[in-house]
C-alpha cells in the first residue's frame, strides 16, 4: 500500500469530498454576497462585508461567542473532572456491576429532552438558575459525562496492565497511579474526549435556546434570531451562519488528527 | 436626532417613572423588519433615559412564542417586556399574567384604533399597547392583469380569484398564478384558511363548543384553498409562510397574494420591492358571505406581572408605540415603513397618505375587521381567524398540519376534516368543553 | 446493542489479563467506589429527578396555558397520547429515520473510509473537508440545507434541475422523510467515516496479503478480513448515533416542522409539539416517560440483532 493510488482514485476522492463540502462551501461563498446577489449561484460577484456589518450592528456577536466558550470549556471541565475518577474505578476495579453502571450510565442519554424541559426549567428556576452560565454548564456536564466515562474508560483500558502490576507491588497508592502512571499514557484520548465534549456542547441548540435568553445566550440563541425573517435574508443568514460555526470548525480541524485517534470508542484495536 | 424631540420625550416621561433608578429592560420580540427597526432606533430612547438600559432577545416567531409562553407560565420573570398576539392579549390578561397598563396622558390611548385598543382590552382595562396591527387584503400586479386584459373588482370573490389565477399563471416564465400561506400553523395557513372559512359560513365551533370541521362550509373554503394553491401556486407552497411569500411577490413570481396589510408598506417601497410600481390592491377574497373575510392580528407589548422592572418597562412600551417613534421611524425610513395599524394619527397624516396609497383601505379593513361578529352562524367565541380559549393553539397547529397534508396531496380533503375534526373533538373533551 | 459494545471494550482483555478485585489489595476499593460516586450520584439524580417530576406531570392535568385546570387524571394522558392518530406513525417515522441515517452513514463511512485508505494526492485536505459536516451546528446545518440546497425556486438541486431542463422538485414536501434523512446523514456520515476509518487504518496488512497469496480476491478480503475486522466499530457507531438520533430535534424543527402534515413527526417533535407548541404538559410528559420505555426497547433488540452478527469475533 506505500505505492501511489491510481488517478482516478485521488478524483473520486476529492469530488466526493468536494459534494459532502458543497452545503459549506455555498454560505461561506453567499456570505459574501449582497442579499440581491444571494439568490443566484453565480459565483461573480463583487464580494461584500456588508452582511457581517449588519450583523454585528444587529448581534452582540463576542458576547455570544464568549457565552458558547464559557459553556463548552467550563462543562467539558466539569465532565472530564467527574468522569475520569469514575472511569478510572471502572477500568481498574470492574466488579461485577462494571457494565452495568456504564450500560445504565449511556441509557440515561436516551431520555428525550423535548419530554422533561418543563420539569427542569421549574427546577432552574426555583434554584435561579435561569438564563445564567451556571446552569447552562451543569446540564451540558449532566448531558456529555455519560460519553465522558466511556471513552475515558476505554483509554485506561488500553493501558498495559502490568505496568499498574507493578507500580502497586513497588507500593504506589490509588492517586499516585492515577497522576503519575495513567493520565500520562491516557492524555491523548482524554483530549480527544475534550474536544468531542467541547463540539457536542458548542452545538447543542435545545437546552441552550430554552434556558438562556440574555446573560447565558450562546450562539444557538443568536443563529435563531437570524432564521426566517421577512424579506431577503440568505446572505445575511449565511453570514450569521458561518460566524456560528467557524469557530468549532476551524477548532475541529485543527486537532482533526487527535480527535481521530481518540474518537473510537475502543472500537479499534 | 432632533434634540428638543427628544427633550419632550424625556420629560414626559420623568413624571411617569416617578424616582429614576436604573433598571435593565430585557426584550423579547420577533426579528422581523419593524422590530429590528425598533432596536436600531431604541438607541434614541436609552440616550434620553441613562436610567434606563435595554436588553433584546430576538427570535423567530415559533421560538418567542414557546420562550414567552414558558416564562409567564411559570412566573420566571426573565422578561420585562414581550411581544404578544392578539390571540395572546386576552387570555393571558384573563390569567391576570399581565400587568394592566396606564398610558400617559400625550401617549393618547384614544389615537388607536378602537378595534386594535379593544382586542388587546379586557373589562375596559389595557393590557398590551400595539406596536403594528393587520387585517388582510389581495395584491395583485396590475402590469400581468392588463396584459391578458383582466380587471380585479374591488371586492373580488375567491371564484374569481380562481379564473385569474387559472388565466394569470405562466410557469414556463417562472410567474405563479397566486401566492398564499401553505406552512402549517395556527398563525400561518390556518389565518388565511380560517378567514376562507368564515366566508363560506362556516365556524370553528357550535354554540354547545362542539366542533364543526367536517360541515359543508368547512369543505367548500379547504377544497377552494386546495385547488387554487395546489393548481396555480408556486413549488414549496406548504412551506411558505408570510415571509417566503414577501419574498416570492416582491421578486415577481406571484400574480395574486391574499395576505398581511403590512406587507404593503414592503411592497410599495422600491428598495425592497421589484415590483413596488406595478402592484396594485383589493379587499380581501369573499366566499358566499361578506363575514370574517379578512383578519385582525397585532403585535403588540405587554408587561408580565412577573417582571420586577415595571415602570421601566412601561416605559419603553409606551415610548415604542408612540406618535413619536412614529415620527422616528418616518425620518429615519420614509413614511411608507412606519409601524401601521395603530394609530388614527398616522393615517390622518397627509404625509402617509401621500406615501402608502393604499393608507385608506388598510384603515377600513382595519376598522371592519371585527372579531365579535366574524362568523354567519353564532358562535360562542371571539376572534376572527381564532377562538380566544387557551385551547385553540393546540387545535389549530392540528388542523393546519392536516390541511397542509391535504395540501401536498399526502391526505385527501375528506381525510384530512375527517381527522382534524376527531381530533379537536379530543381536545375539548379532554379541555372539559364537551361532556 | 449497547451490551455488545461495552464488551468490546472490555474484550481486549483476555481473561488472564483482567484485574480481578481478588489480586488487588481490598484496602482499595472502598477508594475506587469514592471515585465512582460523584458520577453515579449525580447521572443518578439527572435520571430520577426529571423522571420523577415528569411521571408525576404524566399523572396529572397541567396545561401551561390554563394551569386553573389541575387534578389527578390517572392514565387519562396516556390514553389520549396513545388514541392520537399521529402517536403510531411517529414511532414508525423515528425508526425509518434511526433506520435510514444509520443504514447511510455505515455504508457509505465504509465506502468512504475504503476511499480515504487509498493514498491519493492531498487526502489529508480531502478528508478535512468530509469531517467538515460533524462540526456544523444542527440547527444550521437544516438552514442551509432548505434554503440553499434543496428550495423548490432558489435551492441548488432546482437550479441544476432547470439547467438540464426538468421540473425543480419540491423535495420538501414531496420527499419530506428523505430531506430529513439526508439532512440527517450528512451531519453523521463524517463521524461513521472517520471511526471506520481509523479500524481500517488499523487493520493488520499482513494478514491481508497472507490471504492475497493464497489467492483471495478483494472482494473476499474485503468479506472475510475487513468486515469482521470492522464489526466493533460498526457496533459503535451504531450505538453513538442511535443515541444521539432517537432526541433528534433541531434539523426537524428547522426544515419540516413535522410536516407536511405528520409526515415528518418523530416521536420526540411529537412531544415537542404536545408540550411546547400547544402547551400540554400533562400528555408531553406521558410522552416522554414512553419515549423512555420505546428506547429501552429500541436499544434491546438492538443488542440481539448485532449480538448474532458479532458473536463470532467476541467468542474468542
Amino acid at each position: 500500500m506505500n505505492e501511489k493510488a491510481p488517478w482516478w482514485v485521488g478524483i473520486l476522492g476529492w469530488g466526493t469530498a468536494f459534494v459532502i463540502f458543497l452545503p459549506i462551501l455555498i454560505i461561506a461563498i453567499t456570505a459574501f454576497k449582497t442579499e440581491q446577489d444571494a439568490y443566484s449561484l453565480s459565483l461573480l460577484f463583487k464580494p461584500t462585508l456588508q452582511s457581517f456589518n449588519e450583523v454585528f450592528e444587529r448581534s452582540h456577536y463576542l458576547g455570544f461567542v464568549s457565552n458558547s466558550v464559557y459553556v463548552s470549556l467550563g462543562s467539558t471541565i466539569a465532565s472530564l473532572a467527574l468522569a475520569v475518577p469514575a472511569a478510572y474505578s471502572l477500568a481498574f476495579f470492574p466488579g461485577k456491576r462494571a457494565q452495568k453502571i456504564l450500560l445504565w450510565m449511556l441509557s440515561t442519554k436516551m431520555m428525550p429532552a423535548v419530554g422533561v424541559l418543563i420539569p427542569i426549567y421549574l427546577l432552574a428556576k426555583t434554584t435561579l438558575l435561569l438564563d445564567s452560565i451556571t446552569g447552562l454548564i451543569i446540564i451540558y456536564t449532566l448531558i456529555n459525562l455519560p460519553i465522558a466515562v466511556w471513552m475515558a474508560f476505554t483509554y485506561f483500558n488500553e493501558v498495559p496492565k502490568e505496568i499498574l502490576e507493578a507500580a502497586r507491588i513497588d507500593g504506589a497508592n490509588a492517586w499516585q497511579e492515577m497522576l503519575h502512571l495513567l493520565l500520562p499514557t491516557a492524555l491523548p484520548g482524554l483530549a480527544s474526549t475534550a474536544l468531542l465534549l467541547v463540539i457536542f456542547s458548542w452545538n447543542e441548540a435545545f437546552w441552550s435556546l430554552n434556558l438562556s435568553s440574555v446573560n447565558a445566550a450562546p450562539l444557538t440563541v443568536f443563529i435563531a434570531s437570524y432564521s426566517n425573517p421577512e424579506g431577503l435574508f440568505w446572505a445575511k443568514l449565511s453570514a450569521a451562519s458561518l460566524l456560528a460555526i467557524a469557530p468549532i470548525l476551524v477548532l475541529g480541524w485543527l486537532a482533526q488528527k487527535q480527535l481521530v485517534r481518540g474518537m473510537t470508542f475502543g472500537a479499534v484495536k | 436626532m432632533n434634540k428638543t424631540l427628544t427633550t419632550a420625550i424625556a420629560a414626559a416621561f420623568v413624571g411617569l417613572a416617578g424616582v429614576a433608578s436604573a433598571a435593565t429592560v430585557t426584550i423579547a420580540t420577533i426579528n422581523n423588519p419593524d422590530m429590528i427597526e425598533l432596536q436600531k432606533l431604541s438607541k434614541t430612547f436609552e440616550q434620553a433615559n441613562p436610567d434606563i438600559q435595554l436588553r433584546w432577545v430576538t427570535l423567530e416567531e415559533n421560538v418567542l412564542r414557546q420562550r414567552v409562553t414558558t416564562d409567564i407560565a411559570t412566573g420566571s420573570g426573565q422578561f420585562d417586556l414581550m411581544t404578544i398576539g392578539a390571540y395572546e392579549a386576552p387570555i393571558w390578561a384573563a390569567k391576570n399574567w399581565l400587568t394592566p397598563l396606564d398610558m400617559p396622558a400625550n401617549y393618547d390611548v384614544n389615537d388607536v384604533i378602537k378595534t386594535v385598543r379593544d382586542g388587546l382590552s379586557l373589562k375596559g382595562k389595557l393590557y398590551a399597547v400595539p406596536f403594528y396591527a393587520e387585517s388582510s387584503m389581495t395584491y395583485y400586479r396590475k402590469d400581468l392583469f392588463d396584459a391578458k386584459g383582466l380587471k380585479m373588482p374591488e371586492q373580488p370573490t375567491w371564484t374569481d380569484i380562481q379564473g385569474f389565477a387559472e388565466k394569470l399563471t405562466d410557469k414556463a416564465a417562472g410567474v405563479y398564478g397566486i401566492c398564499l400561506r401553505g406552512q402549517a400553523g395556527w398563525g400561518e395557513n390556518m389565518a388565511l384558511v380560517g378567514t376562507m372559512v368564515n366566508t363560506y359560513g362556516g365556524r370553528w365551533f357550535d354554540q354547545s363548543w362542539k366542533p364543526t370541521i367536517d360541515t359543508p362550509e368547512w369543505k367548500k373554503a379547504v377544497t377552494t384553498y386546495v385547488d387554487i394553491l395546489g393548481k396555480y401556486g408556486p413549488p414549496g407552497a406548504s412551506a411558505n409562510g408570510f415571509n417566503e411569500n414577501l419574498v416570492l411577490f416582491g421578486s415577481g413570481k406571484c400574480a395574486m397574494w391574499v395576505d398581511a396589510t403590512v406587507a404593503a408598506g414592503m411592497l410599495y417601497n422600491g428598495k425592497e420591492s421589484k415590483v413596488a410600481d406595478k402592484v396594485a390592491f383589493a379587499a380581501a377574497p369573499q366566499g358566499t358571505s361578506p363575514k370574517g373575510a379578512h383578519w385582525l392580528w397585532m403585535w403588540s407589548l405587554a408587561v408580565p406581572k412577573s417582571s420586577k422592572n415595571q415602570a421601566a418597562a412601561q416605559k419603553f412600551a409606551a415610548w415604542a408605540t408612540s406618535k413619536e417613534y412614529i415620527a422616528l421611524v418616518a425620518k429615519d425610513k420614509g413614511w411608507a415603513s412606519v409601524p401601521s395599524g395603530t394609530r388614527e394619527s398616522t393615517y390622518a397624516n397627509p404625509e402617509y397618505q401621500k406615501a402608502a396609497p393604499f393608507a385608506s383601505f388598510v384603515l377600513s379593513a382595519i376598522n371592519t375587521a371585527n372579531p365579535t361578529d366574524a362568523t354567519v352562524q353564532k358562535v360562542p367565541y371571539i376572534g376572527v381567524q381564532f377562538a380566544t380559549i387557551p385551547e385553540f393553539q393546540s387545535i389549530g397547529t392540528v388542523v393546519g398540519q392536516n390541511v397542509a397534508g391535504a395540501l401536498t396531496g399526502k391526505l385527501t380533503i375528506d381525510q384530512a376534516l375527517k381527522n382534524s375534526q376527531a381530533s379537536t373533538e379530543r381536545a375539548m373533551k379532554q379541555a372539559g368543553y364537551l361532556k | 446493542m449497547t451490551q455488545q459494545v461495552l464488551n468490546a471494550t472490555v474484550a481486549p482483555l483476555p481473561p488472564g489479563e483482567t484485574l480481578t478485585p481478588a489480586a488487588q489489595p481490598r484496602s482499595k476499593l472502598p477508594l475506587a467506589s469514592l471515585m465512582l460516586t460523584p458520577s453515579v450520584a449525580v447521572l443518578f439524580l439527572w435520571m430520577l429527578v426529571p423522571l420523577l417530576m415528569t411521571l408525576y406531570f404524566s399523572a396529572i392535568r397541567y396545561n401551561l396555558l390554563n394551569p386553573d385546570q389541575t387534578g389527578f387524571v390517572g392514565i387519562d394522558n396516556y390514553r389520549y397520547l396513545l388514541e392520537d392518530p399521529a402517536f403510531w406513525p411517529a414511532v414508525g417515522h423515528t425508526l425509518t429515520l434511526i433506520g435510514s441515517v444509520l443504514g447511510i452513514s455505515v455504508v457509505g463511512g465504509l465506502l468512504l473510509g475504503v476511499l480515504f485508505d487509498q493514498p491519493f494526492a492531498g487526502r489529508g485536505i480531502a478528508r478535512l473537508l468530509v469531517i467538515a459536516p460533524f462540526f456544523v451546528m444542527p440547527t444550521v446545518s437544516a438552514l442551509i440545507w432548505k434554503n440553499m440546497i434543496l428550495h423548490p425556486v432558489y435551492g441548488l438541486w432546482a437550479n441544476i434541475f432547470r439547467a438540464i431542463g426538468l421540473q425543480p422538485i419540491d423535495w420538501l414536501a414531496q420527499y419530506p422523510m428523505w430531506s430529513v434523512i439526508v439532512i440527517v446523514s450528512w451531519q453523521w456520515l463524517p463521524f461513521a467515516f472517520l471511526i471506520l476509518l481509523t479500524a481500517l487504518q488499523s487493520l493488520d496488512q499482513e494478514q491481508k496479503e497472507a490471504a492475497q497469496l493464497d489467492g483471495a480476491g478483494p472482494i473476499r478480503i474485503f468479506v472475510y478480513i475487513t468486515l469482521p475486522h470492522l464489526s466493533r466499530a460498526i457496533a459503535v457507531v451504531v450505538m453513538i448515533e442511535t443515541i444521539f438520533l432517537l432526541s433528534i430535534f433541531a434539523e426537524i424543527f428547522t426544515s419540516t416542522a413535522g410536516g407536511p402534515g405528520t409526515e415528518t413527526t418523530t416521536l420526540t417533535w411529537l412531544i415537542y409539539s404536545i408540550g411546547l407548541q400547544q402547551f400540554d404538559i400533562g400528555i408531553a410528559s406521558a410522552g416522554g416517560v414512553i419515549a423512555v420505555v420505546l428506547a429501552n426497547v429500541v436499544s434491546f433488540f438492538l443488542v440481539r440483532m448485532l449480538s448474532k452478527n458479532l458473536k463470532g469475533e467476541y467468542e474468542k
